[in-house]
């Protein structure tokens, strides 16, 4: 072979380059899975702890509602927001969801950060006063 | 292996029904997730065809008037930077000769020539801002009343070019650090959309008046243009009224009477 050692040498760098995310990250504890606490004023007083939908669906599909919730209430101007169980809710971010869920940065940001999705919802809606008070 | 014409349409025919087919059964199979839930409007809320204003300028004093600019100002958290060039404005006052250009004379007296008239966004019944609107941003509820959404405002400002009554702010900055007093329930814009009057839609939907109307002491008439027997009808039967630029042929939805 010719020129075999500059060929296994650019090799080795090669793989060293390729490689490194993988070694850099050995032996160093992973970021914990996040934890989104429920623990605010609001939710204790509540007898039953329910949200507008089932836990599971609200887990992978707020955005879901979300989104629908915003086209219906301000392109459609339906306002009310009924559950298949009778309970009823005014659409709005601000004023309904955020009024339980008022501890935004151990609710929204925990999970927003570890998954690095940056929804711009608060570049408009006012985030409540973290510590309970709106 | 070669296939005949005849073979290939056979095949291609009986993929197409079971494709279709398919499609068909997820449908059954796996309804909408929100199939079950239900919308309503709140039973409270103001119901009408085409709102409109009437704006009494002879009721109307300048204290009246700063109240109601104030009270739309702080309540849908608009923005005050302090300079005309970046201002946002929902509601307004304007000279004679501004808000009726063409209308005004040589011979007018001054007292009308420099009394400030209020304006807003017009509510048009033919809006061109809805016309102009690549996104669908702005557009005309079924009670006429010409809406925004920001989420879908990419900032292109047709609509400003378009109105021919100034209705329209741009937000050239971020808004947020210039909102005196923030009301929670109301969101602010952000920096590069467009952003105007909507007619108090919030509040209307909750059985509410518009604001301005509210803080007037009665120089402001809120009603459906639609219904022959509301009140601001019964207004424009009676008196004269002016509309802002009505030869555009926008067909302004605010009466003045002067």
């Amino acid at each position: 072979m010719y020129d075999g050692w500059k060929v296994i040498l650019g090799l080795i760098i090669f793989i060293g380059i390729v490689t490194f995310p993988i070694l850099y990250d050995i032996g160093k504890a992973s970021v914990p899975p996040p934890e989104p606490k429920i623990d605010t004023p609001e939710i204790q007083k509540m007898v039953e702890k329910k949200c507008v939908e089932p836990k599971s669906f609200m887990k992978t599909e707020h955005m879901v509602l979300l989104n629908n919730w915003r086209d219906w209430y301000v392109r459609e101007g339906k306002t009310v927001y009924l559950t298949a169980d009778g309970r009823e809710y005014n659409i709005s971010l601000a004023n309904t969801c955020m009024k339980c869920h008022s501890n935004k940065k151990k609710f929204c940001d925990e999970c927003h950060n570890y998954a690095a999705v940056k929804p711009y919802c608060w570049d408009c809606h006012i985030e409540p006063k973290e510590g309970g008070q709106t | 292996m070669s296939i005949s014409r005849r073979e290939f349409l056979k095949i291609a025919g009986a993929s197409a029904i079971v494709g279709l087919g398919g499609i068909s059964a997820i449908d059954i199979l796996l309804p909408g997730q929100f199939e079950a839930s239900q919308l309503e409007k709140n039973p409270k809320a103001l119901i009408g065809k085409r709102w409109g204003m009437v704006i009494d300028m002879k009721k109307l004093d300048e204290e009246t008037m700063k109240k109601c600019i104030d009270a739309c100002h702080r309540i849908h958290n608009v923005p005050n930077f302090g300079n005309p060039k970046d201002e946002v404005k929902w509601i307004w006052k304007e000279t004679f000769e501004h808000a009726f250009p063409g209308q005004e004379s040589e011979y007018m007296g001054e007292g009308m020539k420099n009394m400030p008239f209020l304006v807003l966004c017009n509510q048009c019944d033919n809006p061109p801002c809805v016309r102009v609107c690549p996104t669908k941003a702005t557009f005309k509820r079924s009670d006429g009343i010409v809406m925004m959404d920001m989420h879908r405002c990419i900032g292109c400002r047709f609509c400003m070019a378009a109105c021919p009554f100034g209705a329209r702010s741009f937000n050239w900055r971020d808004p947020r650090p210039f909102v005196k007093e923030e009301n929670k329930e109301y969101p602010t814009r952000t920096k590069g959309v467009v952003e105007k009057c909507t007619l108090c839609y919030e509040r209307l939907a909750v059985g509410l008046k518009p604001a301005c109307v509210e803080e007037s002491k009665g120089a402001l008439i809120f009603g459906d243009l639609a219904d022959p027997t509301s009140e601001i009808r019964k207004v424009l039967g009676l008196r004269y009224t002016i509309r802002r630029k009505s030869e555009l042929g926008t067909n302004p939805s605010v009466y003045y009477i002067i």
